[in-house]
Parts: structure tokens; C-alpha cells; sequence
């Protein structure tokens, strides 16, 4: 009993380090993002009011509590430009997580297959991209996508177009870069659980009376829903929130919640609204989680 | 015996059940035939030039150590690999080229494979759904598969829910459901404990012989072998050794292979040296001259090695007392005990004889109280008859 507690003690505190974690690096700053959202903009700094002053005691700050108001939410209701750069957001990230679905899934699932001494050097060529930044690479893009670029020169001398393409600001571009840059993010989740599946299930579905087609459907691919879900998530969380690649590549006719954001932050100097945004977009970003959540329960208690 | 088109599934299945029926008939085709079939991996040849036949409604055992190609000729049964040369004919009709998921051969796996998203009751029916069966007919066949196992009420369970011999019985039943013409079976009982794995053994013949199937059991086990099939092949190295009943396979052994293989044996090596009164006297290095009955086939050559069961190596502190009509037909080697081991049932005894060789002799505990036990250091006469003894060529 004694020794059980001794050795139970370190292990609590470990425990606590990854609220401590979550606490101060995003409870905290999202508390402050939260108040900005309900205050009001002003000329002067911090651009919005109220501030709260600790020095001039409990009624200052309850007055400055008093000033607090929805009206940031209420204009990203009633102004369009946010509700369609929300729209687009999630259009944009539903669109490219099915594409990244559609070509990760099969080059996961070849991976799988590869003899097994080829499937770590498969590994690493879906990695290396990273060791270039992630800005160069989209900026390269740009580079071969612009009207003079390397793209258009190869279309040309192959005589499949008879003048330059516009490729760069058009939503083909942004998708492209979306598809490319997030791809290893799809790739890696499918591939560990397509790689840890037990091939007899295949030969026993086989032995059951499944075509190689019916054996896919029927075994393959339920039991890799685990890392369709992981990849989809990992993938759509961060391209609906995704700035670089759409601000580069895409047109300037329709922005994404995090243009807008950035528009409103920095050109605008509206804080607050741009707090306000940010906070709608977490919120946005919680009914996925939460289908996540269930999915992975599901596969883990073999819910009934 | 119509629909044999493999496009009619159901078709394909209905004449499946007709044939599973325990009163299928027992003409003299086999109902398989394995013909010099060979399989390489690389340079490694898993299963060299085999043949075998075997009948409608037998428990065959496919038994030898790991490695000597015994699940390969099982899993081209299934059609999991295709063999390099020879045929396999089923019901007399070549199924090389008939794909895993179109022949009438289900197989049990070793580690059941069962599909972990799906329920007990899902499992069994995935079968009969690729086959194409009507929803009332897949509850029916369910529900007697469920039953047959004794699964009643862990129907919805995932397998992961199961403990590991509910999974053996799931994985049985979902090999049984589409009533295959032969059943192959990967070590099925490999991973259960040895009280369990004694009454599966026993459910597992009941169920065969109930149902009329021909079962193929894949085994390292020989006990499981023994006791399970009716008819056994040893394989060592890509070939069958010997294929026989159990009591053949244990009294009569082919090589020396087998009967080392095998049980337990005590071997002398030596030289045909006279042959009267149907009785050969080998001059062994170890025993002396032994005495053993002359064989039905005739012992083609001179070196021969002369094996001997422990079981029938008796022990004595002098000499047998022999009338003199008897006295010829013994051997008697001499030796000190150096070790007792007591098994419970039997005891072991290990005699270092005075040439050196050792002899091990088993002799069961008849009694509880033995007052004439042997112990180490005594010195003893190992004797046994010559009826007992196998002439093995070397």
C-alpha cells in the first residue's frame, strides 16, 4: 500500500502537466482573444475598450465588465463578407479533404502493400517535402503556375494549348496548393492503419466468397476508418483556418475566414471583430471534433 | 448435381450442402487429389513433387514440425498459392485455375482472422451473404451454426469481447456456415490451453462425424493428430514420410524419420547378420545381436537401424526366467538405471547399458503402492520381444 503511493505520486504530477499545457498556452490566451471579442474598438492602445486596470480596484472592473457586449457577434451575423468567408472556408476544406482522400487513400494504401524493406524509403518521400519550408514551397508555385512559369512552357511545347493558361489567383491554384502542401497529412494516418491490418482478414473475406472489390469494401475499408477520420480531421482542421496558400495562390475575389481575420486585424485595425471572428471559427471547428470524438468511441468499445 | 456453373452462387452452395450430407456416397475417387505438386519460395522448396488422395468424409491430419511445408499444401488447397508444378482435383475436376473465393474449400485460421468491426452473428453470415442467400435462410443457417458451437447469446458480441476459445468456435462456425465440401484447418488449436484444447479436440470429431464433412487439420502436435484424424500424413521437408492410420504410424513407421518423430524410440543401428524361422538377428554396435520378427515386405537391405518403443522395454533385476522353447525369442541387455522419471500415469526409466548406448524404458504405474520400484544405480536387464521390434532401413 505504502509503495503503491510512493510511486503514484510522481506519477500524478506527470498527469497534470498536460492541463498546466493546455491551461497557459491556450485557456489563457483564448480568455484574452474572448475579451477583446466583446469589447469595443477604439483609437488608442490597445485599439478597443474597455481595459481592464487592476490598480483601480473591484468597481472599475466591474464597470469595465458592464462595457462587455455581443456586438462583434452580432455584425459577423448580419454582415455577409463573414458569412461567406465562412462558407468559402468550409467549402473550400470540405472540397480539399475529399481530394485529399481521394488521392492519399490510394498511395497509403500502396505504401501498405510495398514489400516491406521499400515501405520505410516510401515513407521518407512522402516526408521529405518537409524539410523545405512550407513558404518556399508555395512560392515555388507560384513560380510555376505564373503566366510565363515552367507549367505553361511544358503545356506549349507539347502544343496542348495554343496560348498561356492563367493558372495563378484562380481557385484551381489554391486547391493545388491545399492538395500539395497537406497531402503527407492525409498520407500518414491512413498509411499506419492500413499497414498494421492483419492480411489474413483479406485472404480469410477471400476464402468467404469476396472479390478482391468486395474484400476491399467490405474489410479494408471499414477498419481503416480509424485514420480516414484522423487524416480528415488533421487535414480539414487547419485548411479551414489556412491563410498562406489562398492569400498566394487563390484570386482576390472571394477570401477565407483567415484572410478576412488578417484583413480586418491589420488593415482595418478592428480587434475586436477580428477576436470575434477567430472565436466563431473555433466554435466552428467543434461539431467535426466532436463527430471525431464518437467515430474513434465507436471503433474502440465496438459501440452497438 | 446441377448448377455447377461457378457464376450461380447459391447454386454453388446448394450442391455443397448436397454433398456435406453424412450420407454422401463412399465410392473409390477420392474426393481430393494432390498430384506431384510442388511449391518453391525463391530457392526454398516448400513442398516438393506431392501427392495425395483423400476420401469424402475423412479427418485427415497434416502433421510434421514447423517449417516442413504443411501449411503451403494447405493454403493451396484454399488457393492462397498457386503450386509450381502438379495438379489439385476436387471431386475429380482440376482447381488451379478456380480463385480462393470461388472454390467449395473454407478454411479455418490459425489465428482465426475473424473480421473485428463485425458482430459474432456478422461473421458467420459474411459467407453466406458473398453467396448470395436470402436473408430468412442466412437467420436460419446462423442460428444453427450459432448453436452448433454453443455461442447461444453472444451473438452481438465484437471479438474483441470474446475470450480466446469463444473466438476458436466464432472462427469454426464462420468456416462451417457455407457447409464447404472440405474443411482446412490451421493449427486450430494451437492457441488454447491444454485443458481446452483436450475437449475441442473431442468437439471438433464429434462435429465432423455429425456432419459428414472432410475435415483437413494442420497440426505440429501429434497427440492432436493421434488423437483427432483417422488417417495421418507425416511430412518433413516438403514430402509426406509416411501416411497411415495413427496406430500405424506409431507401430509400423516408415523411416527412421517417422519414428522418431513420432512418440518416442529407442534405435539400434546394425547389420542384417542371419535370417531363420521368419526371425532376422541384427548385429547392432549397441545391443548385440537383437532378434526381430521378419517384416511383411522383406527387408531390402543389409544395414538397417532396429526401433524399439520404450513402452515395450521391460526392466527386470535378473534375467526373465525362460522355459527353453522361449529362450531364443528374447533380447536382454544389460545396464545400470541412471535415471527415474516419474510421469504419473508412467515412469520413465533411462538405462546406460554396458556398451554405453542408453535405453529408455516406460512402464505404466499399475498399482498405487509399489513396493518393487527401481532406482537409480540398480543394475537391470532391459528386455523386450522381437514381435515388438521395427526393422527401419537407414
Amino acid at each position: 500500500m505504502s509503495t503503491r503511493r510512493i510511486f503514484a505520486r510522481p506519477a500524478r504530477y506527470a498527469a497534470i502537466a498536460p492541463y498546466l499545457w493546455m491551461v497557459l498556452f491556450f485557456l489563457v490566451p483564448f480568455g484574452f482573444v474572448l475579451k477583446i471579442s466583446l469589447s469595443q474598438t477604439a483609437i488608442a492602445q490597445p485599439p478597443y475598450v474597455p481595459v481592464f486596470d487592476f490598480s483601480e480596484g473591484w468597481s472599475a472592473i466591474n464597470a469595465a465588465f458592464a462595457q462587455l457586449s455581443f456586438d462583434n457577434f452580432r455584425l459577423l451575423a448580419s454582415d455577409s463578407l463573414y458569412i461567406s468567408s465562412y462558407l468559402r472556408s468550409v467549402v473550400v476544406a470540405v472540397t480539399s479533404t475529399l481530394i485529399l482522400l481521394l488521392i492519399g487513400y490510394p498511395i497509403a494504401y500502396g505504401m501498405a502493400r510495398l514489400p516491406q524493406r521499400w515501405q520505410p524509403i516510401a515513407m521518407m518521400l512522402v516526408i521529405v517535402p518537409f524539410w523545405t519550408s512550407f513558404l518556399i514551397r508555395i512560392y515555388a508555385w507560384i513560380n510555376i503556375l505564373q503566366h510565363d512559369g515552367l507549367l505553361n512552357k511544358i503545356l506549349l511545347t507539347l502544343h496542348l494549348v495554343s496560348s498561356p493558361v492563367v493558372w495563378l489567383s484562380t481557385d484551381t491554384a489554391m486547391y493545388l496548393g491545399i492538395v500539395y502542401s497537406y497531402l503527407p497529412f492525409m498520407i500518414l494516418p491512413l498509411y499506419a492503419t492500413l499497414s498494421k491490418m492483419d492480411p489474413s482478414l483479406l485472404e480469410a473475406a477471400s476464402d468467404l466468397g469476396s472479390s478482391p472489390r468486395q474484400a476491399f469494401w467490405l474489410v479494408t475499408f471499414p477498419l481503416s476508418l480509424p485514420g480516414v477520420g484522423a487524416g480528415a480531421l488533421l487535414c480539414f482542421i487547419p485548411i479551414i483556418g489556412e491563410f498562406v496558400i489562398p492569400d498566394l495562390l487563390a484570386g482576390s475575389g472571394s477570401m477565407m475566414i483567415g484572410q478576412t481575420l488578417w484583413l480586418e486585424f491589420f488593415t482595418n485595425k478592428d480587434w475586436p471583430v477580428a477576436a470575434a471572428a477567430a472565436v466563431a471559427l473555433l466554435v466552428l471547428l467543434v461539431p467535426p471534433l466532436l463527430l471525431y470524438d464518437r467515430l474513434q468511441r465507436g471503433t474502440l468499445e465496438g459501440g452497438r | 448435381m446441377s448448377g455447377q456453373s461457378p457464376e450461380v452462387d447459391t447454386a454453388k452452395i446448394n450442391t455443397a450442402v448436397a454433398q456435406a450430407t453424412p450420407t454422401a456416397p463412399a465410392d473409390d475417387t477420392p474426393l481430393l487429389r494432390v498430384e506431384g505438386v510442388s511449391k518453391k519460395f525463391g530457392d526454398f522448396r516448400a513442398v516438393d513433387r506431392l501427392s495425395l488422395d483423400i476420401k469424402a468424409g475423412e479427418f485427415f491430419a497434416l502433421l510434421g514440425p514447423s517449417g516442413c511445408g504443411k501449411t503451403t499444401l494447405l493454403r493451396m488447397l484454399a488457393g492462397f498459392e498457386t503450386p509450381d508444378e502438379g495438379r489439385i482435383l476436387l471431386g475429380g475436376r482440376d482447381i488451379a485455375p478456380v480463385l480462393p473465393h470461388e472454390r467449395p474449400v473454407n478454411m479455418m485460421f490459425q489465428n482465426y482472422a475473424l473480421f473485428p468491426h463485425l458482430s459474432v452473428r456478422d461473421n458467420i453470415a459474411f459467407g453466406l451473404k458473398r453467396a448470395g442467400m436470402a436473408r430468412a435462410a442466412i437467420d436460419t443457417r446462423v442460428g444453427e451454426m450459432v448453436a452448433l458451437v454453443k455461442l447461444d447469446g453472444l451473438e452481438k458480441r465484437r471479438p474483441d469481447q470474446l475470450s480466446g476459445g469463444q473466438k476458436q468456435r466464432v472462427a469454426l462456425a464462420r468456416s462451417l456456415a457455407r457447409r464447404p465440401k472440405v474443411l482446412l484447418l490451421d493449427e486450430p488449436l494451437a492457441a488454447l490451453d491444454k485443458k481446452l484444447r483436450e475437449s475441442t479436440q473431442l468437439e471438433l470429431m464429434e462435429l465432423q462425424r455429425r456432419l459428414g464433412m472432410t475435415f483437413i487439420v494442420v497440426t505440429h502436435d501429434q497427440e492432436e493428430a493421434m488423437t483427432m484424424a483417422n488417417r495421418i500424413g507425416v511430412m518433413d521437408a516438403g514430402r509426406l514420410e509416411q501416411v497411415a492410420s495413427p496406430r500405424d504410424l506409431y507401430e509400423a513407421p516408415a523411416s527412421r524419420w517417422v519414428a522418431q518423430f513420432v512418440g518416442d524410440v529407442n534405435l539400434f543401428d546394425g547389420e542384417v547378420s542371419s535370417r531363420e524361422h521368419h526371425q532376422l538377428t541384427i548385429a547392432t554396435r549397441d545391443g548385440g545381436a537383437i532378434m526381430v520378427a521378419e517384416p511383411h515386405d522383406p527387408v531390402g537391405e543389409t544395414v538397417v537401424s532396429v526401433a524399439i518403443r520404450p513402452e515395450k522395454v521391460k526392466l527386470l533385476r535378473r534375467g526373465p526366467e525362460l522355459d527353453a522353447g522361449n529362450a531364443q525369442a528374447i533380447n536382454q541387455l544389460e545396464g545400470v538405471v541412471t535415471d527415474v522419471s516419474y510421469l504419473g500415469g508412467s515412469t520413465v526409466y533411462k538405462v546406460k547399458l554396458d556398451s554405453g548406448a542408453v535405453v529408455r524404458s516406460s512402464i505404466a504405474n499399475t498399482a498405487r503402492l509399489d513396493i518393487d520400484t527401481l532406482s537409480a544405480g540398480q543394475r537391470v536387464i532391459a528386455w523386450f520381444a522381437p514381435d515388438d521390434c521395427v526393422v527401419l532401413e537407414r
